[in-house]
C-alpha cells in the first residue's frame, strides 16, 4: 500500500480534494452509527430553542469526512496513526439541500527518519474554515 | 461552573465493547469513507490486518462511553446541553479492526476557566482484551457558563 515515495514528496504539495455533500440523511445516519443524539443535528425547532441558526453537523461528522482525503491518499485508514482537529465553525446543514464541505489536503511535514508526513487538511463550508489545526500523521 | 476539583480524576474502566465488523461498515458509510479496507475483508487482510479496519476517528464511539460516565457524575457538574465541542485528537498506538474488545478509561486532564466559561480536557485510554493500549482520545469541551 506504500505506493507514495517519502523522498519525492515536497512540504506544502497538494495531495488531493473532495467534496462531500452533508444532508440531513447524512446526519441522521451519523447519529445512529456513532451514538450521538444530541437533537441539534436533527431537529430544527430544538436547535432554535438553544440559540442556534439551526441543524448543524456534528463536528465529528466534519472530521470523520475529512480525513478521507489523507485515507485515500495513504490508500490505507490504519496508516493514520495521530489526527487532530479544531472545532471552530458551525456547518449548518439545510433541510432541502444540505450542505457541501470542501477538503484539501497538502503535506505540511516531512519525517524521513520515521517514515511518517503529516497531512494538513483544510475543510470549509461556504468558504469559511470549519476547522482549525487539523492535522493527520499518516506512516508510509 | 465545572468543579475544578476533578482535574486528574480518573473514572472507572467501561464494560468490554466489542467492535462488530458490520458496525465497522456502518460507522465508514456515516463518515463517507471509501477505502475497500474498511469493508472489505479481503482488501483488510491482503493489507496485513485480522479483520475490518475501523476509520481513524472511530474510537469516538469508545470515548462517548466514558465521556456519559463523567456527564452522569454530579461532583463534576457538567451540564450537557451547555456543551460545545472545542477539539479532539486521536493518537493510535494500532487501528482499530473488527473482533476488538475494547474498554476505556478516562481522566480529567485538565479544568480551566474562561470567565463564564469552562473549558475541560479528558484523556480516555483505549485498552484491548490483552490490556494493550491501542488508542488515546482527548477531546476538549466548552462549557458556556449561564449568560
Amino acid at each position: 500500500m506504500a505506493h507514495i515515495d517519502i523522498n519525492a514528496l515536497e512540504v506544502g504539495q497538494r495531495i488531493g480534494s473532495t467534496e462531500f455533500l452533508l444532508t440531513r440523511d447524512s446526519l441522521v445516519r451519523y447519529a445512529g452509527a456513532s451514538g450521538d443524539f444530541n437533537p441539534i443535528h436533527y431537529r430544527d425547532d430544538f436547535a432554535k430553542s438553544v440559540g442556534l441558526e439551526g441543524v448543524l453537523a456534528h463536528g465529528m461528522l466534519t472530521m470523520g469526512a475529512a480525513v478521507q482525503v489523507a485515507v485515500d491518499w495513504v490508500g490505507d485508514p490504519g496508516r493514520v496513526i495521530d489526527y487532530g482537529v479544531r472545532f471552530t465553525k458551525p456547518v449548518w446543514v439545510d433541510a432541502q439541500a444540505g450542505a457541501v464541505l470542501l477538503v484539501t489536503g497538502k503535506v505540511g511535514e516531512i519525517d524521513l527518519e520515521n517514515g511518517k508526513v503529516r497531512v494538513d487538511l483544510t475543510a470549509s463550508f461556504n468558504e469559511t474554515a470549519v476547522l482549525g489545526k487539523a492535522q493527520a500523521w499518516v506512516r508510509l | 461552573m465545572v468543579n475544578p476539583n476533578v482535574q486528574g480524576k480518573t473514572y472507572p474502566a467501561t464494560e468490554p465493547y466489542l467492535v462488530g465488523r458490520e458496525k465497522v461498515r456502518e460507522f465508514a458509510h456515516a463518515v463517507k469513507a471509501s477505502s475497500p479496507i474498511n469493508f472489505d475483508l479481503f482488501a483488510a487482510q491482503a493489507a496485513g490486518y485480522s479483520d475490518l479496519v475501523a476509520p481513524p476517528t472511530f474510537a469516538v464511539v469508545i470515548q462517548e462511553r466514558s465521556l456519559a460516565t463523567v456527564l452522569a457524575d454530579d461532583e463534576a457538574g457538567i451540564d450537557f446541553s451547555r456543551v460545545v465541542h472545542g477539539d479532539q485528537r486521536f493518537v493510535h498506538a494500532r487501528p482499530i479492526v473488527a473482533g476488538d474488545e475494547l474498554t476505556s478509561e478516562l481522566t480529567v486532564a485538565s479544568v480551566k476557566s474562561l470567565g463564564a466559561h469552562s473549558m475541560v480536557t479528558f484523556e480516555t485510554h483505549i485498552f484491548d482484551a490483552t490490556k494493550a493500549l491501542v488508542c488515546t482520545a482527548i477531546s476538549t469541551l466548552v462549557v458556556r457558563g449561564a449568560e
